[in-house]
């Protein structure tokens, strides 16, 4: 039996609040007023399909051993390297040995549905793969696209046993049906005509997915529970179930309102989100719609979640803050060049030979553990820092990204260079030992006090704008869910 | 086991540019203006100095790598000339070099000459800059308030003062040496304020708003020593010598070990214990009479009375609002206006410290003369953050005291 083990998700915590960008908008196009309510995902400056890919991994494995998996995808449209592999950053990160296959997948919204397929065809008789799928799409301001994409990325790990969603079929139309594109290297994509898409290609195209995979699988249309479809088009989802006899209380929530649709990311973000509340014995149909197809049939076994995801969709949908200001969106997604100041203009140009020596260090947050006196620190040195014993040589690896953390020392500067100012940072403590001066992330003013509980999050710490490089690190966020700002528009 | 530097030098002369915002001068000239008062105080002339020491913090910014620049400013007679950098202990370091050049007896009279030219930059504050390759991967780059900002939480947390007791006695750390900067014709700010100007100024880095920070200055400060029996020979009389000269530099332990809880400097406290030790200090609080912290921020200035022994642990704020380091106070600190007024050209802080202790030993400090004879002035120069610094401090006094 093969299928899904595990799941996880992220949600960036910042909500860019639709009526604020139709406000702005609609003295040039008044029809954007019919997209004004409910909020978008929005992931900060320090954020990409990478750190969101790792967040979202992470929450998938909670507190499991890393050690099996075998090969990770990573699938997005919208990856910040197309050279250097995604994907073994997040491995990195994930502080996973050296190993293990890493693979990114990309190209089309099929993209993440597909990696999902293929991980589930290489699946490992012993271990598992781990798929993960991150989207952060560059809109247009003013579009339709800025109001209905969001930033998210969902994980499932996957193998032979123990799954709670067995793969019962699967159906792969592929076929060049361009109903939008994006060239290398531009910034946004060029939509054809909506009404087209939806009679050509999802009524059609995906109308023979459905019937292809539910033939596969032994499944009558009216057996589906379940079903997914991600479309940035609305009610297309209902209208393709309808015309499949799939019944219309099957049709999976798309969390356009809180979330907007994240790309390729999307049908597994709602497949997690999903699978957070289905019954045993469940079917699932879920589609990836773009340059043809795919659909996968799925069924909830009986066994129990055996590590949940710390936080899961309905977690990360609750740790939320509303973002009402648009031009401040405009200025971190960089569609505005605000002055910055002469403090941004420091040049981070990254020593690719010091990041190589240091990569356990700066991308998987791993400090030493003197093997004699048993002090932990970060970063692991020659000589350990402990007082009682500065023995050489004698330290080994000792991870610090999962743990808990308490605020040592704090600030919030306003002279420093950040492009979401001010910069919150100071030293944290580790609970089990260690402690190190850190940046802090999604963080309020009412956050920041000594001994308040942190977890660190895998973020960007500079973007080298000169070369097209961006460093990443660690930073400290409030364990607290707590959200901020009006719910209003959440969910109406 | 070493004896120390003891009165075994003697300051000879030494000179101080105005500090401010010098757009009329570059580094090279504002050295030139500490050395030729210096020279004249000394009553010498260039060949008469054997070595020499130059600080200066941030080089890449104002004169440049070397110590060439000081031995081409002030055409020195091809001595040895050694630049050191050590963050905003760069000038005491200087002072070290001269003195203990002096006292192994390589060099009859030696030069200490601290410089920065921080104002050409285009922009306020102190210039972004690398830390290292390692750092620029992993630490924080935070500006130089946001990094003292976190004493004040830290210190808040530590002794369960109310944050607004706390920033009353920060505020009177400004206000009084805004005092005393008014009195100084080469200080850079002198224009006395008030508490709810300090209070209700624009935030910098929380808690500390604009008046919580020193000045970022142009300036050079430098100092020509020699032997007491020398300086005897060449007319001087009330010699001013050096009691004690200590530096401690962090080893990591604060901001990777276990146990610093972020509300003091760990370095202020080792280099304190061992310059009294060096000076024959038993009692700092009776028996110091001047002292020039690095007050850089005002909290700086703050924990900086607890940590020299002087305020007891948690007591400082007390102190300060007494009036107990007031020009007119029992201990005055800053009595030239400090960092916050003088000003903080880098390179030359640690030196203009022991300029003024020197000027009021001498009783030449004009307007703010302390009418007390000072005997023993305690200066402090502290570079980096409070969780991984040097502390340099420095101890001078009349000779035999």
């Amino acid at each position: 039996m093969t299928g899904i083990v595990a799941f996880g998700a992220y949600i960036p915590r910042a909500r860019l609040q639709r009526a604020a960008v139709v406000e702005a908008n609609a003295w040039y196009n008044p029809a954007l007023r019919s997209h004004a309510k409910g909020e978008k995902a929005i992931s900060n400056w320090d954020e990409d399909v990478v750190t969101m890919a790792v967040e979202a991994a992470r929450d998938c494995l909670a507190d499991r051993d890393r050690s099996d998996i075998r090969d990770i995808f990573l699938a997005s449209t919208t990856l910040p390297f197309s050279e250097r592999q995604n994907s073994v950053i997040v491995k990195e990160a994930l502080n996973i040995a050296d190993e293990v296959g890493t693979l990114d997948v990309c190209g089309s919204q099929r993209a993440g549905i597909a990696a999902l397929i293929q991980a589930m065809a290489a699946a490992p008789e012993t271990g598992h793969n781990l798929c993960v799928a991150s989207e952060k799409l560059n809109t247009r301001p003013g579009s339709e696209g800025e109001l209905l994409r969001g930033d998210a990325a969902a994980a499932f790990l996957v193998g032979r046993h123990d799954v709670i969603a067995r793969k019962v079929a699967t159906f792969r139309i592929s076929a060049d049906f361009v109903d939008h594109f994006r060239e290398s290297g531009s910034a946004f994509d060029y939509d054809w005509e909506t009404r087209w898409v939806r009679d050509e290609g999802y009524a059609a195209l995906a109308g023979a997915a459905i019937e292809g995979v539910l033939e596969r699988g032994g499944c009558r249309p009216e057996e589906v529970d379940k079903f997914i479809l991600a479309a940035p088009i609305r009610g297309v989802a209902a209208s393709v179930a309808k015309q499949g006899g799939i019944n219309a209380a099957a049709v999976v929530d798309d969390l356009g309102q809180s979330v907007g649709i994240a790309g390729t990311a999307h049908p597994l973000l709602m497949l997690a989100h999903c699978l957070q509340s289905a019954a045993p014995g469940a079917r699932i149909l879920v589609l990836g719609f773009g340059s043809g197809c795919d659909a996968i049939l799925l069924e909830r076994t009986d066994l129990e979640i055996a590590h949940p995801a710390p936080f899961g969709v309905g977690g990360w949908l609750a740790r939320r803050r509303a973002e009402p200001n648009y031009l401040r969106y405009l200025s971190l997604a960089g569609h505005v060049e605000i002055d910055r100041g002469m403090r941004a203009e420091f040049d981070q140009k990254q020593p690719l030979t010091a990041l190589w020596r240091h990569r356990k260090t700066v991308l998987g947050l791993v400090g030493g553990r003197c093997t004699r006196t048993g002090t932990v620190q970060f970063p692991r040195t020659d000589i350990s820092v402990a007082p009682n014993g500065h023995f050489v040589g004698t330290q080994e690896d000792y991870p610090f990204a999962e743990r808990t953390a308490r605020i040592l020392t704090f600030t919030s500067d306003r002279l420093t260079y950040t492009p979401d100012p001010p910069a919150y940072y100071g030293m944290i403590e580790f609970v089990e030992g260690g402690r190190m001066n850190a940046e802090f992330c999604d963080v309020e003013p009412e956050d920041v006090a000594v001994g308040r509980e942190m977890r660190m999050m895998f973020r960007i710490k500079s973007i080298d704008e000169q070369r097209g490089f961006r460093r990443y690190f660690w930073k400290a966020a409030p364990t607290a869910t707590t959200t901020k700002g009006s719910s209003d528009g959440q969910r109406n | 086991m070493a004896s120390g530097i003891k009165d075994r030098v003697a300051i000879l002369g030494m000179g101080c540019a105005r500090f401010g915002e010098r757009w009329d001068v570059d580094g090279e000239t504002l050295m030139v203006e500490a050395y030729t008062e210096a020279l004249e105080d000394a009553g010498i002339d260039t060949s008469s100095i054997e070595a020499a020491w130059l600080a200066v913090g941030m080089d890449a910014f104002n004169i440049g790598p070397s110590a060439i620049p000081a031995s081409v400013a002030l055409r020195l007679d091809n001595i040895p000339v050694t630049k050191v950098e050590n963050y905003c202990a760069s000038g005491t370091e200087a002072f070290r070099g001269a003195v203990y050049a002096v006292a192994s007896g390589a060099a009859d009279i030696a030069l200490a000459i601290g410089v920065e030219k921080l104002k050409d930059t285009g922009y306020g504050g102190l210039p972004v800059r690398s830390r290292g390759t390692m750092f620029d991967m992993i630490g924080v780059v935070g500006s130089a308030p946001g990094s003292f900002a976190q004493l004040a939480g830290a210190y808040q947390a530590r002794h369960g003062i109310p944050p607004q007791d706390l920033k009353r006695a920060m505020a009177h750390v400004s206000v009084k040496s805004h005092a005393n900067g008014a009195k100084n014709p080469k200080a850079h700010l002198r224009k006395p304020i008030d508490m709810d100007t300090v209070i209700n100024a624009p935030m910098v880095a929380e808690p500390l708003g604009l008046f919580d920070c020193c000045g970022v200055s142009d300036g050079a400060a430098c100092a020509i020593v020699t032997t007491p029996e020398i300086a005897r020979a060449l007319g001087k009389k009330d010699l001013v010598t050096i009691k004690a000269l200590q530096l401690a530099v962090s080893n990591g332990w604060e901001l990777q070990g276990a146990g610093w809880d972020g509300s003091y400097v760990h370095t202020t406290r080792i280099a304190a214990e061992r310059a009294y030790r060096e000076a024959g200090i038993t009692d700092p609080r009776s028996q110091l009479s001047l002292m020039e912290v690095h007050d850089c921020f005002s909290i700086t200035e703050l924990v900086t009375m607890e940590d020299l022994g002087i305020s007891p642990v948690g007591g400082a704020a007390r102190d300060v609002l007494d009036g107990f380091y007031d020009a007119d106070g029992t201990l005055p600190c800053q009595i030239d206006g400090g960092l916050k007024c003088f000003g903080h050209p880098i390179g030359a802080s640690g030196l203009r410290m022991i300029y003024e202790n020197y000027l009021q030993m001498q009783g030449r400090a004009g307007e703010r003369q302390r009418r007390q004879q000072p005997v023993f002035g305690l200066s402090h120069n502290l570079g980096g953050m409070p969780n991984q610094n040097v502390c340099a401090i420095a101890i001078v006094g009349l000779e035999g005291a």
